[in-house]
């Protein structure tokens, strides 16, 4: 059985982006790969395969009639170094059921052997996980690590700690675990101390802090991994320490322990993120103050 | 006229008395807007044209009458075969009526199975309190050994987790945590009735080979049999045991569901009663081998069998004489056991009345849909009795079946005209019958209305049989089940020969 792992986060947090520059670090160690975006938008695997991917299981489901009337081979494109991508695909926004295209095309590919000739089965997971479907990766033998990609700003901090709350949902029945918080840099006040106090709270640790650098974007015009682009970057130094940890971290998880809105507040304040109503109020009147000083 | 209880008139004659028959043209004269009659009648005169035939297989989103059924009557045909289990249905409580009327209409006997009822919260929060509470109420009532846990569409849709929800109902104290609750995901919108069954039994095994507790293999000289969804199963089975007791071989049939469809009428209500005992089914990891008897009711099933160390074999609905041989021989090789004379001696009998009737079989023309292995089994007996399997349609077949089933038609001259229709439904039948007839056609209940309309003779073999009576009493396997399939294509085939004669209206056929 391959490992498999999944990466969560808040949407725009830069998951797919760490996702495919961490597994690109990882295929370097020689390890066979296969990700399953289970986005419908279907951008999993576009740094990966340097295009993107046209043929999701269920667009070509969709035409096909059925999906059982789908080859493995239809859905399986090869990207950088070997990598095996796939993408579920979906619907259209507005319309239909993601959640259950998701289901689907993991059983698809689950049924047709995608998973057999693989160290690593790597999810990538859109945003919160709003309903069943979205929490297949995180069934009983599914991923056994979930990484959640987070930063330093308050919904991001959030949804992670939501994501928390859904992993232990399956925790008791499952064998799914909390593999660690990635921060994504985003420059915020306190960065790094408030992803490693959050990851404390939630019993787990802040397995990497990777550090904002332009070269990301300059790589990502070009559909392509820092890993590919600039191989020799600092930056691609920093996925490739990521994925070392991450490849370590196999049966490490730990069962999350998600907090209350009320003490996630309380944290922001703690680190002066969040202003108390005494301090708002103080500064509001500081304000009108200098106003009326001046008019 | 004003019905009375000392004369009550029939449904059939009661709709042909006046007061309805007026009733019935005012209604179509006032409301009803329809076309002049010419015009309806030369619309159905073109429906029966090969124009219209190609249209009718250009089709591509519709399916008219479609000759499967979902995945949980699978589930639920599965699970009603072990040991005093209940079969539950985590899902919709609409789905779960149209499952047990289904299989009581057929078995004309009770069928007990549960739902949890999901409704409008449920499809919200997802379904987990109707698990707790069902399970609870499920085991407190019905006091069953085993919960079989299936899913319909609605469950499915939200994705609700049956291996989490069980465990954590579990963990609320609802049943006891070593109460054994296996499960199957059948979506009704994958696959068909055999995909459930498949899914259940394999749910079943999977329970009590690596759930309850892991099991290490201790290969025995059992044999387990996966029988399939079978509608004549009643007789089929027993009809199985008597032929594998009369060879000495040592079986589990994993899935009994002989004795629940068939309880006698003694003034006991049983909700359950005969099935796989729970300890076979948890010894039935230790056989030498797993054969199913219907190759696509079975297929994650064998996998799963063979990658715990069984041998595997399946078969396609052994019927007739081949598909009988088949069967025997490869049960007689696993085992050990030789073929015992009596059984030669039904087959010799069967091979007998198959010649005393060759002039009536030989060259007739015939349709037949139903499961893909009844379908396979029936079309190479109907070829070993010189009959031409002219359609042979298949709501659910594989691209696999399509082509054994090629493979099958090419291996006799008799097979020449023979043409595959896999995913086609009964609406292209009907286009089939009109444009290309045939003598004869095969297939449930559902084929009745193929049969007024194009006036092909039906002989019901299948699932469902809901217009006649004991049919499932009856085996269709082996020797002897082969000779029941021959008498009533051949009484078919004499009964229109003699509505059809005047000069050669003869006593002797």
């Amino acid at each position: 059985m391959p490992r498999q792992i999944a990466f969560y986060g808040k949407g725009g947090i830069g998951k797919s982006t760490t996702s495919q520059n961490t597994l690109a670090a990882l295929v370097e160690m020689d390890q066979q790969i296969l990700i399953v975006g289970c986005d419908p938008k279907a951008d999993s695997t576009r740094l990966i395969l340097n295009t993107k991917m046209q043929d999701t299981v269920l667009h070509l489901a969709a035409k096909a009639g059925s999906v059982e009337d789908l080859e493995l081979e239809d859905v399986l494109k090869i990207g950088y170094k070997g990598i095996k991508c796939t993408e579920a695909g979906g619907p259209e926004p507005g319309v239909g059921c993601a959640g259950r295209g998701v289901i689907t095309a993991i059983n698809f590919l689950e049924e047709n052997g995608a998973y057999d000739d693989v160290d690593y089965v790597s999810y990538d997971v859109l945003g919160d996980v709003v309903c069943g479907g979205f929490a297949m990766p995180i069934r009983e033998n599914k991923a056994q690590e979930i990484y959640i990609v987070m930063s330093g700003e308050m919904m991001a901090l959030y949804a992670a700690n939501n994501i928390a709350k859904g992993i232990l949902k399956y925790a008791g029945s499952g064998g799914v675990r909390l593999g660690g918080l990635i921060c994504n840099e985003r420059q915020t006040d306190r960065e790094l101390d408030l992803a490693e106090s959050l990851a404390k709270k939630l019993n787990t640790q802040m397995i990497h802090f990777v550090p904002r650098n332009n070269i990301v974007q300059h790589a990502e015009l070009r559909r392509q991994t820092v890993i590919q682009y600039a191989p020799d970057s600092q930056q691609a130094e920093e996925y490739r320490q990521l994925a070392k940890k991450i490849h370590a971290n196999g049966g490490k998880g730990t069962i999350p322990t998600p907090i209350s809105m009320e003490e996630l507040e309380d944290m922001l304040l703690e680190f002066g993120i969040m202003k108390s109503d005494e301090q708002a109020l103080a500064e509001l009147e500081a304000k009108e103050k200098s106003l009326c000083a001046a008019g | 006229m004003p019905q009375t209880a000392d004369k009550v008139k029939d449904h059939i004659s009661l709709f042909k008395e006046p007061e309805y028959t007026e009733m019935f043209s005012a209604k179509k004269a006032a409301f009803e807007c329809r076309p002049s009659d010419e015009a309806v009648a030369a619309q159905a005169e073109y429906s029966k044209t090969w124009e219209y035939r190609e249209k009718n297989f250009a089709r591509e989103v519709a399916v008219i009458n479609p000759a499967k059924a979902c995945q949980p009557l699978g589930a639920v045909f599965a699970a009603a075969g072990f040991e005093e289990t209940m079969p539950y249905v985590h899902g919709s409580q609409g789905c779960v009526a149209y499952f047990r009327s289904h299989l009581a209409r057929h078995f004309k006997e009770a069928s007990a199975c549960v739902s949890d009822s999901m409704t409008e919260d449920a499809a919200v929060f997802g379904g987990l309190n109707n698990i707790v509470e069902g399970l609870q109420n499920a085991h407190a009532l019905y006091k069953p050994k085993m919960i079989a846990m299936s899913t319909t569409c609605m469950a499915e849709v939200i994705g609700d987790d049956l291996s989490a929800f069980i465990a954590q109902a579990k963990e609320k104290g609802s049943i006891p945590a070593d109460f054994p609750v296996p499960f199957a995901h059948t979506p009704s919108f994958v696959g068909s009735h055999l995909t459930g069954y498949d899914n259940m039994i394999k749910g079943i095994l999977q329970y009590f080979w690596e759930r309850e507790s892991h099991k290490n293999r201790d290969p025995g000289a059992k044999i387990n049999i996966v029988p399939g969804f079978d509608g004549y199963a009643v007789a089929n089975n027993r009809e199985l045991k008597r032929i594998l007791d009369l060879m000495g071989v040592e079986y589990t049939l994993l899935s009994d569901v002989s004795e629940v469809f068939d309880t006698p009428t003694d003034g006991r209500y049983r909700m359950y009663d005969g099935g796989t005992a729970l300890d076979d089914t948890r010894a039935a990891i230790n056989a030498k081998a797993t054969v199913a008897l219907q190759k696509y009711a079975a297929e994650k099933t064998l996998d799963y069998c063979k990658e715990n160390g069984h041998a595997t074999a399946s078969f396609h609905y052994p019927i007739g004489v081949a598909g009988t041989d088949t069967f025997l021989m490869a049960m007689s090789e696993l085992s050990g056991k030789p073929i015992p004379e009596a059984l030669e001696k039904e087959r010799g009998r069967l091979v007998d009345a198959i010649a005393d009737s060759q002039a009536w079989l030989h060259g007739k023309r015939v349709a037949l849909f139903g499961d893909p292995d009844v379908v396979y089994g029936l079309t190479a007996f109907l070829l070993e009795l010189g009959c031409e399997p002219v359609h042979c349609l298949c709501t659910n077949g594989s691209a696999d079946w399509e082509a054994e089933m090629k493979a099958l038609l090419a291996s006799s001259p008799f097979g020449a005209a023979g043409q595959v229709w896999r995913g086609k439904d009964l609406w292209h039948m009907r286009s089939l019958l009109f444009t290309e007839p045939c003598d004869l056609l095969i297939g449930s209940s559902y084929g009745k209305y193929l049969e007024k309309d194009t006036g092909t003779p039906l002989v019901r073999v299948g699932f469902p049989i809901f217009d006649r009576h004991h049919h499932h009493r009856f085996p269709t396997f082996g020797y002897q089940g082969g000779l029941r399939v021959l008498v009533s294509i051949l009484d078919r085939i004499l009964e229109v020969a003699d509505a059809s004669s005047d000069i050669s209206y003869d006593l002797t056929r």
